[in-house]
């Protein structure tokens, strides 16, 4: 995987009548690598998506694709593909002449389109459904022919549109590992909107996480998990997500910060000898583990994870522990402090 | 089988009669005993005083055969429906596709060119015959500025039933734009940003993407135009009254003057009969061939 920036967008704007699209998005993504956009419903990351795609223009700001400047390109001039949320797939073609829409439309030989068309759905396991309508297919299938035809015309940048969120949970796995071993494979680099972090931590080399319009957090998904710029980031990423609890709930953290804890950090410890005293409000259990709730004064999310089924009573009383190593100390304002 | 199995059975053959009885018998009263009325009066000859109606098989057809005014009539037809058909959906499909896009004033647009539609034909006819009117009219007022004599649209045989053809076009493009419009709104916008992104210009969108999509429009739309182009004449009364000598004449008012004018209930019998078989035989054909050619989503 090389390094060198290959698209690279500088204090990008959008806004709607005034109402706020993204504002400020700088972003760097190096040639070859698996960057998502991630976050909640409405904070920006299609909007981005399509700016960087060029079904929308930016109100500010700069686009540079593999050097060139792209800002108010058409989006055909921009050479990357795309695979819609609902896949866009034209209902009335069958699954060949969709995959080689564009290769007709830019007028490739006939001999290389039928080679490149053999190649797409070989990669994506489609062989033998040349000839059917999108309208036969099943969910994974149509999915996978918006990928052929992505991935048919050999561009170097690929965008995709939360392409998972149609498909059932095993499904989803599935085609998850399939996208990045082509990713991989044919060396492109993808920019991938997701709204489910599972999506986004299993497959980006970097993510970038977005609220209002604006980046919280850009980097690997061990940073995000570990390293969280704000307590935003905290709360979104990991499941279950990072505990929050004022300063003023214990000892030796003044009283205007947040500190923060995961809950595989938290032991549960003999009466006595424990930080915090926590009445159980819920047991959960998962599986390979139980994850019971906690409650105290000043903390939001509190949870602790015990091995095996080890379900709780609700409304005990138990006492936890943790390092503080272990622990993120955010400011007044949310963000980070050093450590 | 058991009783109980068989009354239930008995049951839901009344229940499914009595849901198909409203319509069984508007159709036969309305529908089905006229259209076999008809076939068999026009069997018969006119009965007069002197010549009581008597059995004469095909010879009602045969003298419409042998009626010159007939073959000009049919001539007529043929041409102002190989014109209106054509002319009004394609203007249809160019107004939707327009009135579809991002453009200012949209919903004033839409209105516009629905207004036509809205009008009744008669009332539509009286204000052509206003624009139509020499020396007076809006098409001479038009002309005379810029130096062009006096032209009698509707009194000359050579401009006629190209007059009528243009009242026609105008009345049911804007009808015909509605169906395009919905069925345009129904196409996903992902549709054309996949196509954008393809690199596919907008010409090229459109013949590939959008006009097949419309295909089961188009088909309905022109079965429409088609019974159309037989049915409509109310603006005939108003405008020509199929004149000068039968050049504007279509088929449906000269069953209506066979019948009602010259009280020819038989030879009328006879030209409905045929108009119904043609029509019956091209919507056969339209539906049967064309619509396994068409993509229904």
């Amino acid at each position: 995987m090389t390094t060198s920036t290959f698209v690279k967008l500088d204090g990008i704007a959008k806004r709607w009548n005034g109402q706020l699209g993204v504002e400020g998005i700088t972003l760097d993504i190096p040639e070859g690598s698996f960057t998502a956009l991630l976050g909640p419903s409405g904070c920006g990351k299609s909007t981005t998506l399509r700016l960087l795609a060029g079904l929308e223009l930016p109100d500010e700001g700069q686009i540079l694709i593999d050097g060139k400047d792209v800002t108010t390109s058409a989006a055909s001039d921009r050479n990357l593909s795309m695979v819609f949320q609902s896949y866009a797939l034209f209902p009335h073609l069958s699954v060949a002449e969709n995959v080689m829409f564009g290769l007709k439309v830019r007028r490739v030989p006939k001999q290389e389109r039928l080679e490149k068309l053999h190649r797409a759905l070989e990669i994506t396991g489609l062989l033998g459904y040349e000839g059917r309508k999108p309208g036969e297919l099943s969910g994974g299938q149509r999915q996978r022919v918006a990928l052929a035809r992505a991935i048919v015309a050999g561009q170097r940048l690929c965008l995709m549109d939360e392409p998972l969120s149609n498909l059932d949970a095993k499904l989803r796995n599935a085609v998850r590992k399939d996208i990045k071993k082509l990713q991989r494979d044919l060396g492109i680099t993808v920019v991938y909107v997701t709204h489910d972090q599972t999506e986004a931590m299993s497959m980006a080399d970097t993510v970038v996480l977005m609220k209002d319009g604006h980046i919280q957090q850009v980097g690997s998904p061990e940073d995000l998990y570990s390293r969280p710029n704000n307590t935003f980031v905290a709360e979104f990423v990991g499941a279950p997500p990072m505990a929050l609890i004022e300063s003023t709930a214990l000892e030796g953290f003044g009283d205007d910060k947040t500190v923060g804890i995961r809950a595989e950090n938290i032991q549960i410890v003999p009466a006595g000898t424990g930080r915090m005293r926590c009445k159980v409000n819920e047991s959960e259990f998962l599986g390979a583990e139980t994850l019971i709730g906690l409650d105290h004064d000043g903390t939001s999310g509190l949870c602790v994870l015990q091995p095996g089924l080890s379900l709780m009573p609700e409304g005990d009383e138990v006492e936890i522990n943790f390092d503080d190593g272990n622990l993120h100390v955010f400011d007044d304002a949310g963000k980070r402090l050093a450590g | 089988m058991s009783t109980h199995a068989n009354l239930e059975r008995r049951r839901q053959a009344i229940y499914g009669w009595l849901l198909l009885s409203p319509a069984l018998v508007l159709l036969s009263a309305f529908a089905f005993y006229p259209s076999i009325a008809t076939l068999w009066t026009s069997l018969f000859s006119r009965g007069t005083r002197r010549r009581p109606v008597e059995y004469v098989g095909f010879e009602n057809y045969s003298d419409l055969f042998a009626d010159p005014t007939f073959w000009l009539v049919v001539k007529n037809n043929l041409m102002y429906a190989g014109v209106t058909i054509p002319v009004s959906m394609g203007i249809a499909l160019a107004m939707a596709l327009w009135a579809n896009g991002k453009i200012r004033a949209r919903g004033f647009v839409r209105t516009a060119y629905f207004t036509p539609t809205v009008l009744p034909m008669i009332a539509a006819a009286n204000l052509w015959l206003f624009f139509y009117t020499p020396g007076l009219g809006v098409l001479d007022q038009i002309g005379s500025v810029f130096g062009l004599p006096s032209v009698n649209w509707l009194g000359q045989p050579e401009t006629a039933l190209w007059a009528i053809i243009i009242v026609t076009i105008w009345k049911e493009a804007g009808f015909f734009m509605i169906f395009y419009l919905a069925a345009l709104q129904t196409i996903p916008e992902e549709l054309k940003e996949a196509a954008d992104i393809e690199g596919a210009s907008r010409w090229t969108y459109t013949r590939r993407i959008v006009l097949p999509l419309l295909m089961p429009t188009t088909l309905f739309i022109a079965v429409n135009a088609l019974i159309n182009s037989v049915k409509l004449i109310d603006h005939l009364f108003i405008l020509t009254k199929g004149g000068p000598s039968d050049a504007s004449k279509l088929l449906l008012y000269y069953i209506w003057e066979m019948a009602f004018a010259f009280f020819d209930a038989p030879s009328a019998a006879a030209m409905t009969v045929m108009v119904i078989v043609v029509l019956a035989i091209i919507a056969a054909i339209k539906f049967s061939y064309l619509d396994k050619r068409t993509h229904y989503q």
